[in-house]
């Protein structure tokens, strides 16, 4: 956490803003839920009593006077319309530039009010004090006196925290003075209530304006206590206040008093005498208060990338223990290879957030688009809670950002087109998270007009990317969207339509080691689906061995392996389907797909692996077993090999390249493809 | 003996606040993001005093105020609310749910302290 008051102030009026502007955009369907009204009210609050506190007056003004403004939605006496919100949602944008950059943003808070105020019944809002009124200033008395002062505290003031004896040394510090017990409330010993306050004090103090030093000390009590404060003639001062006897009693309630105060020290239960159970034991029973703390992000990075070696030298220790006939080393490397392996579990477990973080934003973003563009449009998310990676999660702001830019501007088609086609005139937008094996699959779908293959093949002639001669499959055709400078806007709007982006889209979620699949039909939509690794850093990988190179396979990829029928090993060079379990699955023969050298061993295994869109096999000469591999990235030199997606470090220190499962799956799938167009033709 | 507060806010740069003051003070300080939360700490450790916002979501500062007073380990310790308003009722509110004391949003670190040392001696 920073250390900086003001820039935690900063971060939190980040969250408190983006929880703002939650509230209002669900407000805005949910007008008569008094929790959300109270949740944007709150934060409002918070906002403005921490703004106030760091320096950020003009935060605190303006959040001061939209409070104010929201305060009469909360009572009721204004209602909730879209105006009010597209108002509030501006009011919170300017909260926001003031935040992030106030000079920026002068000027334009008024404006903003004003609509605001216009709003909720064009009211003004006169400022309210923000400090405590200074308290009013003693009458002028003589300089310095001798003055008569009597107090009871309120019957309740020890159970509420105040402590006399501070308050009489606090007086005490004010001037000399003799201070006297009065005790004529205090009952008899056996009906005393031993929490009330029942005892009341005479001071005779020097000073010279005691009304206004008295008014500090009893700050917090003035109102519910006695108070009498009467200028003292000389003569009386040292006239004894009480007969000795009482003198006597004042010594034991005096201890009596001293007891109470020390309540205010160490909670002690109610009953009179001090019960002498251990507080340790209520300690125990009750439950830890759960708390979370913030961490710069950087610092989960360099986490990471330590329990990263961390795992690397791990599984060395585990090959020396496995080559050593040492027991001991044996316990301990299995032991080292339990806890990294939870550590390294653990410390994923920290980076994981859950998506809905970043679909909060595009509400935003739709409720804006559906205003600028006049198009009725219901916003649906599902899947909120699919966790991912932090990083991941930051990078694919952006690109969701596009895709769903392109889907309301693009996709959808205006009311009347709509209404024409006989839809219902409010399009719906869709974005949704959900786990698929090793990966998160995220889509966003419209029900628009779907892509128009015509427009884009003209496009893409136009582009150069395809002769009006070529022969393209409808699907091949509608992926050329994601060619660099492609758009088919038929004009550029301020949103979307300038031909960047589907192209950057595309390059982000490559770099994410992702893949971005498309599917449309005419006239009821278009589904963009992003696949992502859950993680960037380490996964669970099965070693496997093809002539004498080792490779890594991301194990939750795998389904499962077998041996490859002796069969098949020697025979159908030309048929390479394997039938598992009554199903045909294409395999693929590393050794070739590599260009090993030498004689595959004897005995080949296939490893099948699937991914959302199928299954292939994996033929490989042994498979060697689990290992967490620590994924290094390939250099740019390398960037373009299809089949791997990155390299890792062995135990032995040896590198090992990881397989690309999904790319290798569709290898399969073309294969499979091609092999049926093949035998359709021969057939034919 | 150091003295030990225990400071409740949702806000976390106000929370920071009071505890940078308070530690520079020599206090010890724990943290709390809710009543709810405050009440599991100020019912189960050993704190002299409370220093609480008002405006909370879970359990606000007098809901709190309300429970722990009526806890054993609630009598008599001070709590100091932090308002950002300073009308008249509220602190009547305050007094009755048995507040010791209060500051008024935005306050300097010295007045914090003052209030400190008012209910605590410390």
């Amino acid at each position: 956490m920073s250390n900086d008051p003001a820039e935690t102030f900063r971060q939190e009026a980040r969250e408190l803003l983006e929880q703002l502007e939650q509230g209002l955009l669900d407000l805005e369907h949910n007008p008569a839920d008094d929790d959300l009204v109270n949740a944007v009210f709150r934060a409002l609050h918070t906002i403005k009593g921490s703004g106030a506190m760091f320096g950020f007056t003009d935060v605190a003004s303006f959040v001061h006077e939209f409070e104010t403004a929201f305060d009469k939605v909360r009572k009721g006496l204004s209602p909730i319309t879209p105006e009010l919100i597209a108002v509030a949602l501006d009011a919170k944008d300017h909260v926001h530039a003031l935040i992030e950059a106030p000079d920026s943003a002068d000027g334009a808070g008024e404006p903003i009010l004003a609509a605001l105020r216009g709003i909720v019944e064009g009211d003004s809002f006169p400022d309210a004090p923000m400090i405590d009124p200074a308290p009013a200033a003693g009458v002028p008395l003589e300089p310095t006196g001798r003055w008569r002062i009597r107090f009871r505290l309120p019957a309740d003031a020890l159970v509420h925290g105040t402590n006399p004896m501070l308050l009489l040394g606090e007086i005490a510090d004010l001037g000399p003075c003799e201070v006297t017990a009065l005790v004529d409330a205090v009952p008899g010993l056996d009906v005393i209530d031993p929490e009330s306050c029942l005892i009341g004090w005479q001071v005779d103090l020097t000073h010279a304006d005691p009304v206004a030093a008295l008014d500090d000390v009893f700050l917090f009590l003035k109102d519910g206590m006695e108070l009498s404060i009467e200028p003292l003639a000389i003569a009386t001062m040292s006239e004894p206040e009480l007969p000795p006897a009482a003198e006597a009693i004042l010594d034991i309630l005096a201890e009596e008093v001293e007891a109470l105060a020390v309540v205010a020290d160490v909670p002690a239960p109610k009953a009179a005498k001090p019960s002498k159970e251990p507080r340790e034991a209520t300690v125990a029973k009750s439950e830890t208060a759960s708390t979370s703390m913030r961490v710069p992000a950087e610092r989960l990075d360099e986490l990471m990338d330590k329990v990263g070696e961390l795992v690397i030298a791990q599984a060395r220790l585990s090959q020396l223990a496995a080559l050593s006939a040492d027991g001991n080393l044996k316990t301990v490397a299995e032991e080292l290879e339990r806890l990294s392996s939870g550590l390294r579990d653990t410390t994923m477990g920290i980076r994981m957030v859950p998506i809905g973080t970043i679909f909060s934003r595009f509400r935003r973003l739709v409720h804006d688009l559906s205003r600028e563009l006049d198009k009725e449009i219901e916003f649906i998310t599902t899947g909120e809670e699919t966790e991912l990676d932090k990083t991941m999660i930051e990078r694919l702001a952006d690109p969701l950002v596009h895709l769903i830019r392109n889907s309301v501007d693009h996709g959808l088609e205006s009311a009347e087109q709509r209404i024409k086609a006989g839809k219902s005139a409010k399009g719906t937008v869709r974005i949704s998270a959900v786990y698929a094996g090793a990966e998160v699959a995220i889509s966003v779908t419209d029900d628009g007009a779907g892509l128009n293959a015509a427009r884009i093949r003209a496009k893409a002639e136009e582009q150069g990317l395809i002769t009006p001669e070529t022969r393209i499959a409808d699907q091949d055709l509608y992926y050329m969207i994601f060619a660099p400078g492609f758009s088919t806007a038929k004009e550029v709007t301020s949103l979307s339509g300038r031909g960047v982006g589907m192209d950057v889209v595309k390059r982000t979620i490559d770099g994410l080691r992702g893949k971005i699949e498309l599917t449309t039909r005419p006239g009821e939509g278009t589904t963009f689906t992003l696949r992502l690794p859950l993680t960037l850093a380490i996964v669970e990988g099965m070693l496997i061995r093809v002539g004498n190179g080792r490779y890594s396979i991301p194990l939750s990829a795998v389904e499962e392996c077998v041996e490859l029928p002796a069969s098949v090993a020697t025979h159908s060079r030309g048929r390479n389907f394997l039938d598992i379990r009554g199903s045909l699955v294409p395999f693929l023969r590393l050794r070739d797909l590599f260009n090993t050298p030498g004689e595959p061993d004897a005995h080949q295994k296939v490893v099948i692996i699937s991914s959302g869109e199928g299954r292939a096999g994996l033929v490989v000469d042994q498979i060697i077993g689990n290992n967490q591999t620590v994924i290094k990235q390939l250099s740019h030199l390398h960037s373009g090999i299809e089949t791997f997606s990155g390299a890792t470090i062995l135990g032995d220190g040896a590198v090992a390249l990881i397989l690309d499962t999904s790319r290798l799956v569709s290898y399969g799938q073309a294969y499979e493809e091609k092999f049926r167009n093949e035998s359709g033709r021969a057939a034919a | 003996m150091t003295k030990t507060i225990l400071t409740i806010d949702d806000s976390a740069s106000i929370r920071q606040m009071v505890a940078m003051t308070l530690k520079g003070a020599g206090l010890n300080v724990l943290e709390a993001g809710n009543g709810l939360e405050g009440y599991n700490t100020a019912t189960t450790q050993t704190v002299h005093a409370v220093v609480t916002d008002l405006n909370m979501p879970v359990m606000n500062g007098l809901e709190f105020l309300k429970k722990f007073r009526q806890h054993p380990a609630g009598k008599g310790i001070p709590v100091i609310l932090l308002t950002t308003e300073s009308d008249e009722e509220l602190k009547r509110q305050a007094r009755e749910s048995g507040a010791t004391g209060w500051i008024v949003k935005p306050f300097k670190q010295d007045q914090l302290l003052a209030v400190i040392k008012k209910v605590t001696g410390a």
